[in-house]
C-alpha cells in the first residue's frame, strides 16, 4: 500500500497513516454514515412512540368530526307535478320511489331523476288518502284509499350482476295480496298499520276523531294452507284528538297525537278493548310531525317552534307504565319535514327556510345543520344505509345529497354521562357493545369501563404498595449484603413471570380458594400486622444465645418460615371459626347480614394477583432510590444520636421519596394497563360498584375481548381505539411523570 | 412495672433500669424496632409469595403425568341407591358442613367439616363428564384390584374399567387373562399404522394439497392479467395438466389411505365399565392403556417420561386438553426468533446512540423519556397498533400490491406470525435498549479513548472495541426481551394467535418459513385452555403444565441473564483498576 502516491508527510509515521487517500476517504464515509445511521436508529424510538400515538389518533378522530353533506344531483320531482305522498331510495342510493295520490309507483334514477318504471297501485280507479310504513327497514308500507281500504305493500329492488356491473332491477310487492282490504268508511286522516306475519294491525282515524282498530288473525293450518280472519274490530274515541297515529312494531303501545292542542296520549293494546289510556302527556307548543325512530321504541315530535321530543314507555318508581319525556332537541325554524334513519337513532329535521338539521337521538347530538335548499323543505327521506338524503322542496324540485355521516351516535356526553336509553326506566352508564343494528341499540359509556380499569388498579395498588415499598426500605437499608444479593433478583424474577399465569391462577386457584377460605384471607390480614412486632418484641427478648444465631440483616429470612407457619395456622383456623361465626358460609353470611354480594372473580383476587404482578416493579425502582442516597447522609444522622429507624425515616426517605414516587407512578401506569389478569380473574361485567366482592371490566380488557369481533371502521371499533389512546395517554402521562422526576433526582444526588 | 423486689439493691436497679430502657415494650416501640420488623415483613412476604407461587405451579403441574392408582369402592351417599366408582382420587379438600347442606346434600350435621374428594371417572361417553366431586367419608368399600385398566382414547377422555376380550377382525382371539398380552402386541401394531396415517396425510397429501392451492392461485392471477381461456389456451394447458399430474396423485394417496384406514381398524378391544356396561374400543382410537395398580415405581417413572415427552413433542387432542403443545412451543420459539432478528439491530443501534453519540442534552432527556414510555404502554395498547397498523394498513397493502389474486381472502391482511413479532419487537425495543445503554455506561472510557488515539475513527472504535465488549450486555437485553415476549399475550391476541393452528409456520412446502400463517403460542394455550375450555376440570393439570414449563423456560431466560450482566459488571471492575 505504501507504494501508491499518498504524499509522505513524515517518514515515521505507521503505515496506516499513510494509507491511500481513497482509503482515507473510504473511512472517513464509513464514520459519517456510521453516525447518521445510529442517529437515525436513535431518533427510531421516539418516532415509534410518536407513531402509535398519531395512529391510535387517527384510528379516533373521525368519531368527533362531524358529518358532511354534498348535493349530488337536483331535478324537477319525477312522476309529474302533485303532492308527493311518499318517497324512498334502496341500499345503494341509485333507484328512488316516489308514490303519489294517483297511485303510481314511480321508480326513478336518484343521480338523473330519469323515470326508470311507474308501477299503479291496483287500486281500481280509486285514488290514494296516504302512505305509512310498516316496517322501514323492508320496505313495507301501506297505502289507505279514498274509500278506506288499506293495501299493504312492499317496494323491493332485485340486484343482478350481468358483466359485472350492477343493475338493480325494482319491484311491488303485495305480502297481503293485492286486493285492498276493507276497514274503514271513510279515508283515514291519520293510519297506522303493522304486520307481524301472523297478525295485520291496522288502526286508522277519521275526521270525527274516531279510531278505528283492525286486526286480521292469519293461521297456518299443517297443510300449508292459510286461512284469515278478523280478530278485533272496533273502534273507540281516545282521550286526545288523533292527528297523528303510531303503533309500535310489537302491537303493544298505540299513541295518538293531538296537533293543535298540543297533547300526546300512550295506550296499552293488550290492556283490552277499547286500548287503555296509559298516559297523556302535553308535548308543549302545536305539533308539526310525529313519527318512530328507528327500532320502533321512540316516537319523535316535532313542535312548530322546532323543539324535537323524544318518547317512549318507561316505568316510574312504583314500576307503572308511562309515557317519558326523554329528551329534547332544537332545531332552528319551524319544521316541515322530518325523517328517521333507518337502521342508527339518528334523524333529519328540514324547516321552511329550507335549513337541514342531522341529528342522532341517544348521542343528544346535533351533528349538522345546513341550508340545503332555496326554500320550504317538503319532504325528507334517507336511504337504508344513511348515506343518501332525498329532499323534496316545496318548489317540487326534488335533490339528492350523499351523507358523510359515519359516527353520529358518539358524543361527550354519551360517552361519560348517564344516557336513558331506550327500554330503560332511567337514565344510566352501560356498555353494551354488541349488535349495532336491529331494535337493540348500542350502549357506550366510558364511564362503567374506566371505573372498573381505576378499581382494579386501586386495590391492586392497596396491595402492592405497602409490600413494596416497605421491603425496598428494609432491603436497601437494612438488609445484609448476602442477602440482599439472592432477594433483589428473586424479587426481580417475579417482574418476568407472564401475567397469563398470575391471570390464571387467579382465576381458576386464587379466585376459588378465597371464596373457600374468606374468612382465612380476613384471618391472615388481622393477625399478621400483629402478630409481626411481637415477634419482634420476643425476639428481643429471646437470650443473647439465641439471637446471636441471626446475625442483623437477616431478620427478614427469620421472618418467613414465621410467616408461612401464621399463614396456614390462621387458613387451618379459618374453617372452625367460620362454622362458629358465620355458620358455616361466610358468603351468605355477608349477603344476608350486610347485604354484599360476592362474585367468585372480584376484586379481592384481582388486587392480589395483580398487586403480585405490580409489587416487582415498585421494589425494584424504590429500592434502588433508597439504596442510593449518598452513604455519608445517613451516617451522619446516626452519628448524632438518631436511631436508625429515625434516620431512615427523617432522612433518608425525604431524600429518596422522588424515586419512591415515581415507582408507585409506573407502578400504577403497569396495574391500569394490564390485560390478561383481569381478563381472566374478573367476570368481565362492566358493573358501576366501586365494592370488593364484585367484578369488573376494564378498558384493557375490553379491547382484548371485543377487538377480534368487532367490523373495521365501524363506531364500536373506533371507540375500542378510543379506549386505547385513553390507555396510552394516561400511562404516558404516568411515565413521563416518574421519568422525569427520577432524571431530576439523578441529578440531585451527582451533586450531593 | 412499679415494686420491683430488687429495687433496693443499686447494682439491681441499675440492671433494672438497662431492662426498661432496652426491653421495656415502650422502649422497643420508641425505638422503631417495631416498624423495622414491618418493613422486613414486607419483603419476606414478597420473597414468600414468589416462593409460593413457583412452588403451587409446580406441584400442581408436575403430577399431572404421573400414573395415580385406580381405587374401586362403592359410593353411599344417605338417601340414594349405592353406586360402584372406579376412579382416580385427583385432589382433596375441605368443606364446612353448611355449604354441603346448602347444596342439598344430606350430611350429618354434627360434624362440622367434611373431606371432599375430587375424582377422575372418566368413560365420557357412559357417564357424560369426567369428573365426580364426591365426600370422601361416603366412599367405602375401597380396593386397588390390579385388573383395572385404563385406556387413553383418541376422543372421549380416558375409559376406566377391565379388559374382558381382545377382537380381530370381529372374532375374540383372546379372553381374560391373555387379553392383556395379546392387546399390548396388537396396539403395537396399529400404533405403527397410525404414525404411517398421520405421516401421509401431513406430508404427502399436504403438499398435494397446497400445491392445487397455488395452481388455483395462478389460474387467478391469469385471469386478473386479463389473459383469458381463448386468448393464453397454452397457460391454461399448462396449469390443467399440472392440475391433473395433482389429481391423480391424490388419487393415489387417497387410496392408500384408505387401505391403512382399512388396517388399523381391523382389531379392537372389549372393556367393561365398573357399572357394568361393556364397551368396544377400536385399537385405532386408543393412545395407550395401562394398569397403574399393577404397575411397580419403575414403570411408572417410565411411563411418567413417557407422558412427558408425549406433552413436549405431540400434538394436541380433544380441543386441546388432551396431547401435547408442541404446536405451541414452536410457535412460540420461530415468533420469538424472528422477533430477536427485528428487536436487535434497532435496539442496539438506539443505546449506541444514546451512550456514544448523542450530545447528552434535551434530545436525550426526550429519547430516554420515549424509551421509558414505550416500556411503560401497555401491551394491548401495542396489540390494537399491531392490529391497525401493521396488519390492516401494511398487510392490506401488501396484499392489493402483491396478492391480489387471493383477495379478498388476505394473505398478510390478517393476523400472521410476521407482524406478531413486529408488534413484539416494538413491545420489547425498550427491554434490548436499556440493557445495552447499561453495558455500555460500563466500559471504561480509557479504552475508547485509547483506540482513538492511535488512530481509529469514531466507527471503528465502536466496531471494533466498543461493541465487542457490549455484547454480554446485548445477549442480556435480548434474553430479558425473549423472556418478556414468550409470556406476552394480550397483544398476540389481536395480532394473529389463534387456538388450533392448522399447519406450523414452517415445514416441507417451499417457501418453507411462511411468515402469514397463523400460530399458536405458550401463553395463548394457557389462557384458551384454561378459561375458554368446555372441559375445564380435564384441562386443568394440562394447564398448570403448560404453565409450568413457560415459567421454567423465562425463569432460566432470566436467570441467564442475570448471571451474564453479574459476569460482565466484575469483568469491567477488574478492567477499572
Amino acid at each position: 500500500m505504501n507504494q501508491t502516491a499518498a504524499p509522505p508527510a513524515s517518514p515515521r509515521l505507521s503505515p496506516s497513516i499513510t494509507a491511500s487517500r481513497g482509503r482515507l476517504q473510504w473511512r472517513h464515509f464509513k464514520d459519517v454514515s456510521a453516525k447518521w445511521i445510529v442517529g437515525v436508529g436513535g431518533l427510531s424510538v421516539l418516532v415509534a412512540l410518536l407513531l402509535i400515538f398519531v395512529y391510535l389518533l387517527v384510528e379516533v378522530l373521525p368519531l368527533f368530526r362531524g358529518a358532511d353533506v354534498h348535493p349530488r344531483a337536483a331535478y324537477a320531482v319525477p312522476g309529474g307535478a302533485g303532492r308527493t305522498l311518499y318517497l324512498a331510495t334502496e341500499e345503494q342510493f341509485e333507484v328512488g320511489l316516489r308514490v303519489t295520490p294517483d297511485g303510481a309507483a314511480t321508480f326513478f334514477d336518484v343521480q338523473t331523476g330519469a323515470v326508470r318504471e311507474t308501477l299503479p297501485l291496483p287500486l281500481n280507479g280509486r285514488g290514494l288518502a296516504r302512505v305509512a310504513e310498516v316496517a322501514l327497514d323492508k320496505g313495507y308500507l301501506a297505502a289507505a284509499l279514498d274509500d278506506g281500504s288499506v293495501l299493504p305493500f312492499k317496494h323491493t329492488y332485485a340486484v343482478t350482476y350481468p358483466g359485472d356491473r350492477r343493475r338493480i332491477q325494482p319491484a311491488i310487492e303485495f305480502p297481503r295480496g293485492p286486493k285492498p282490504i276493507a276497514f274503514m268508511p271513510e279515508a283515514p286522516r291519520a293510519l297506522a298499520v303493522r304486520d307481524s306475519d301472523e297478525r295485520l294491525f291496522l288502526a286508522g282515524a277519521d275526521r270525527s276523531g274516531r279510531v278505528y282498530i283492525k286486526t286480521l288473525e292469519t293461521t297456518a293450518s299443517l297443510f300449508g294452507e292459510s286461512s284469515t280472519r278478523i280478530a278485533a274490530d272496533l273502534a273507540f274515541t281516545p282521550a286526545v284528538t288523533p292527528d297523528f297515529l303510531l303503533v309500535d312494531p310489537g302491537i303493544a303501545w298505540l299513541y295518538t297525537v293531538d296537533a293543535r292542542r298540543g297533547r300526546i296520549a300512550l295506550h296499552e293494546l293488550r290492556g283490552g278493548e277499547p286500548p287503555l289510556l296509559v298516559s297523556d302527556e302535553a308535548v308543549g307548543g302545536k305539533v308539526a310531525y310525529a313519527g318512530w325512530l328507528a327500532g320502533g321504541i321512540s316516537v319523535l315530535t316535532a313542535d312548530e317552534r322546532g323543539r324535537v321530543v323524544q318518547w317512549f314507555p318507561a316505568r316510574d318508581a312504583d314500576g307503572n307504565w308511562q309515557l317519558a319525556r326523554v329528551r329534547e332537541f332544537e332545531t332552528g325554524g319551524p319544521p316541515t319535514a322530518l325523517a328517521a334513519e333507518h337502521r342508527r337513532r339518528g334523524f333529519a329535521v328540514g324547516d321552511a327556510q329550507g335549513n337541514v338539521a342531522l341529528l342522532h337521538a341517544t348521542a343528544q347530538r346535533t351533528v349538522l345543520e345546513e341550508r340545503l335548499l332555496d326554500g320550504p323543505v317538503e319532504f325528507l327521506s334517507f336511504d337504508p344505509r344513511a348515506n343518501g338524503l332525498l329532499a323534496l322542496g316545496r318548489d317540487g324540485m326534488l335533490h339528492a345529497f350523499r351523507v358523510d355521516n359515519e359516527h353520529p351516535e358518539v358524543s361527550w356526553s354519551s360517552l361519560w354521562g348517564r344516557v336513558w336509553y331506550e327500554s330503560y326506566d332511567t337514565p344510566d352508564l352501560l356498555w353494551q357493545s354488541s349488535s349495532a343494528v336491529g331494535d337493540f341499540e348500542p350502549k357506550f359509556s366510558l364511564t362503567p369501563l374506566t371505573l372498573g380499569t381505576l378499581k382494579g388498579a386501586f386495590y391492586a395498588m392497596i396491595f402492592a404498595v405497602p409490600l413494596a415499598v416497605l421491603g425496598a426500605m428494609f432491603t436497601a437499608y437494612f438488609m445484609s449484603p448476602a442477602l440482599r444479593q439472592v432477594v433483589k433478583p428473586t424479587v426481580e424474577v417475579m417482574q418476568a413471570l407472564p401475567t397469563v399465569i398470575l391471570g390464571f391462577l387467579a382465576g381458576l386457584w386464587l379466585a376459588p380458594f378465597v371464596e373457600a377460605n374468606l374468612p382465612g384471607m380476613f384471618l391472615t390480614l388481622v393477625v399478621l400486622p400483629v402478630a409481626v412486632p411481637a415477634v419482634g418484641y420476643l425476639w428481643l427478648r429471646m437470650p443473647p444465645r439465641v439471637r446471636r444465631t441471626v446475625p442483623t440483616g437477616w431478620e427478614a429470612a427469620l421472618l418467613m418460615p414465621v410467616l408461612v407457619l401464621l399463614g396456614w395456622a390462621c387458613f387451618a383456623l379459618a374453617q372452625p371459626a367460620e362454622a362458629l361465626l358465620f355458620g358455616g358460609n361466610m358468603q351468605s353470611w355477608l349477603d344476608e347480614e350486610l347485604g354484599i354480594g360476592y362474585d367468585q372473580r372480584n376484586c379481592l383476587v384481582v388486587g392480589i394477583a395483580m398487586g403480585i404482578a405490580v409489587i416487582p416493579g415498585i421494589f425494584s425502582i424504590a429500592e434502588d432510590a433508597i439504596f442510593s442516597v449518598p452513604r455519608h447522609l445517613s451516617l451522619g444522622s446516626l452519628a448524632l444520636g438518631a436511631t436508625p429507624w429515625q434516620t431512615l425515616v427523617g432522612v433518608v426517605l425525604p431524600t429518596a421519596s422522588p424515586g419512591i414516587f415515581s415507582a408507585i407512578m409506573i407502578g400504577l401506569g403497569r396495574a391500569v394497563g394490564e390485560t390478561m389478569i383481569v381478563l381472566m380473574a374478573t367476570g368481565n361485567t362492566p358493573v358501576m360498584d366501586f365494592g370488593m366482592f364484585s367484578g369488573m371490566r376494564t378498558l384493557s380488557a375490553n379491547v382484548a375481548v371485543e377487538m377480534p369481533e368487532s367490523e373495521v371502521g365501524s363506531t364500536h371499533v373506533r371507540l375500542l381505539f378510543l379506549a386505547g389512546l385513553v390507555l396510552f395517554l394516561l400511562t404516558f402521562f404516568l411515565n413521563t411523570l416518574a421519568e422525569v422526576v427520577r432524571q431530576r433526582l439523578r441529578e440531585k444526588y451527582s451533586n450531593l | 412495672m412499679t415494686g420491683h423486689p430488687g429495687a433496693q439493691d443499686p447494682a439491681a436497679r441499675a440492671a433494672d433500669l438497662t431492662a426498661r430502657d432496652t426491653e421495656s415494650v415502650r422502649a422497643y416501640v420508641k425505638s422503631g424496632a417495631p416498624y423495622v420488623w414491618f418493613t422486613a415483613a414486607a419483603i419476606a412476604a414478597s420473597v414468600v409469595i414468589v416462593g409460593a407461587l413457583l412452588l403451587l405451579i409446580a406441584v400442581r403441574g408436575l403430577p399431572h403425568f404421573w400414573p395415580g392408582d385406580v381405587v374401586v369402592g362403592e359410593y353411599r351417599e344417605p338417601g340414594k341407591d349405592p353406586e360402584p366408582v372406579m376412579a382416580e382420587i385427583v385432589s382433596r379438600e375441605p368443606v364446612t358442613a353448611a355449604r354441603l347442606k346448602g347444596a342439598g346434600m344430606l350430611v350429618d350435621e354434627s360434624r362440622a367439616v367434611y373431606e371432599r374428594l375430587l375424582l377422575k371417572v372418566g368413560n365420557r361417553d357412559l357417564y357424560g363428564a369426567d369428573f365426580r366431586f364426591e365426600l370422601d367419608a361416603w366412599l367405602e368399600n375401597r380396593a386397588w384390584p390390579d385388573e383395572a385398566v385404563v385406556f387413553e382414547r383418541v376422543e372421549w377422555g380416558n375409559f376406566y374399567g377391565t379388559l374382558l376380550a381382545v377382537r380381530q377382525g370381529g372374532t375374540a382371539t383372546a379372553v381374560g387373562d391373555a387379553a392383556w398380552g395379546a392387546w399390548r402386541g396388537l396396539q403395537r401394531r396399529a400404533d405403527a399404522l397410525r404414525d404411517d396415517i398421520h405421516e401421509l396425510e401431513r406430508d404427502e397429501i399436504g403438499a398435494v394439497n397446497f400445491a392445487l392451492e397455488r395452481l388455483r392461485l395462478a389460474e387467478r392471477r391469469l385471469q386478473l392479467a386479463g389473459r383469458t381461456p381463448e386468448s393464453h389456451p397454452q397457460d391454461y394447458a399448462a396449469l390443467a395438466g399440472e392440475r391433473g399430474a395433482l389429481d391423480a396423485r391424490y388419487a393415489a394417496l387417497q387410496e392408500r389411505l384408505t387401505k391403512l384406514y382399512d388396517e388399523i381398524g381391523r382389531d379392537s378391544v372389549v372393556v367393561r365399565s365398573v357399572d357394568g356396561q361393556e364397551v368396544e374400543i377400536p385399537l385405532a382410537k386408543i393412545v395407550r392403556g395401562y394398569r397403574p395398580n399393577a404397575m411397580g415405581p419403575g414403570a411408572k417413572l417410565a411411563f411418567y417420561f413417557a407422558k412427558l415427552w408425549e406433552f413436549v413433542s405431540d400434538e394436541p387432542r380433544e380441543a386441546n386438553t388432551e396431547g401435547g403443545i408442541f404446536p405451541a412451543i414452536f410457535g412460540t420459539v420461530l415468533m420469538v426468533l424472528i422477533m430477536s432478528v427485528i428487536v436487535t439491530p434497532f435496539g442496539v443501534v438506539a443505546a449506541v446512540y444514546l451512550r456514544e453519540y448523542a450530545r447528552q442534552g434535551l434530545a436525550t432527556r426526550v429519547i430516554r423519556i420515549a424509551v421509558n414510555n414505550l416500556a411503560g404502554v401497555p401491551s394491548i395498547v401495542f396489540g390494537m397498533f399491531g392490529l391497525g397498523f401493521f396488519v390492516y394498513f401494511v398487510g392490506g397493502g401488501i396484499d392489493r400490491l402483491f396478492y391480489p389474486e387471493a383477495l379478498p381472502g388476505p394473505t398478510f391482511g390478517t393476523g400472521g406470525i410476521l407482524w406478531a413479532s413486529l408488534t413484539l419487537a416494538l413491545l420489547t425495543l425498550p427491554v434490548v435498549i436499556v440493557a445495552t445503554e447499561e453495558g455500555l455506561a460500563r466500559i471504561p472510557r480509557a479504552l475508547r479513548e485509547a483506540s482513538l488515539a492511535l488512530g481509529a475513527t469514531k466507527a471503528e472504535t465502536l466496531w471494533r472495541v466498543v461493541l465487542p465488549m457490549a455484547s454480554p450486555a446485548m445477549m442480556t437485553g435480548l434474553i430479558l426481551a425473549v423472556a418478556r415476549a414468550a409470556g406476552e399475550v394480550a397483544p398476540l391476541m389481536l395480532v394473529g394467535v389463534v387456538k388450533l393452528a392448522p399447519s406450523l409456520a414452517l415445514d416441507g412446502n417451499a417457501p418453507f418459513l411462511h411468515l402469514d400463517r397463523k400460530f399458536m403460542h405458550l401463553g395463548f394455550h394457557i389462557y384458551d385452555v384454561g378459561f375458554q375450555s368446555p372441559n375445564v376440570e380435564a384441562a386443568r393439570p394440562l394447564v398448570y403444565a403448560t404453565a409450568l414449563l413457560l415459567v421454567a423456560v423465562i425463569v432460566v431466560l432470566n436467570l441467564a441473564a442475570v448471571r451474564i450482566r453479574n459476569r460482565l459488571r466484575e469483568r469491567y471492575k477488574t478492567l477499572e483498576h
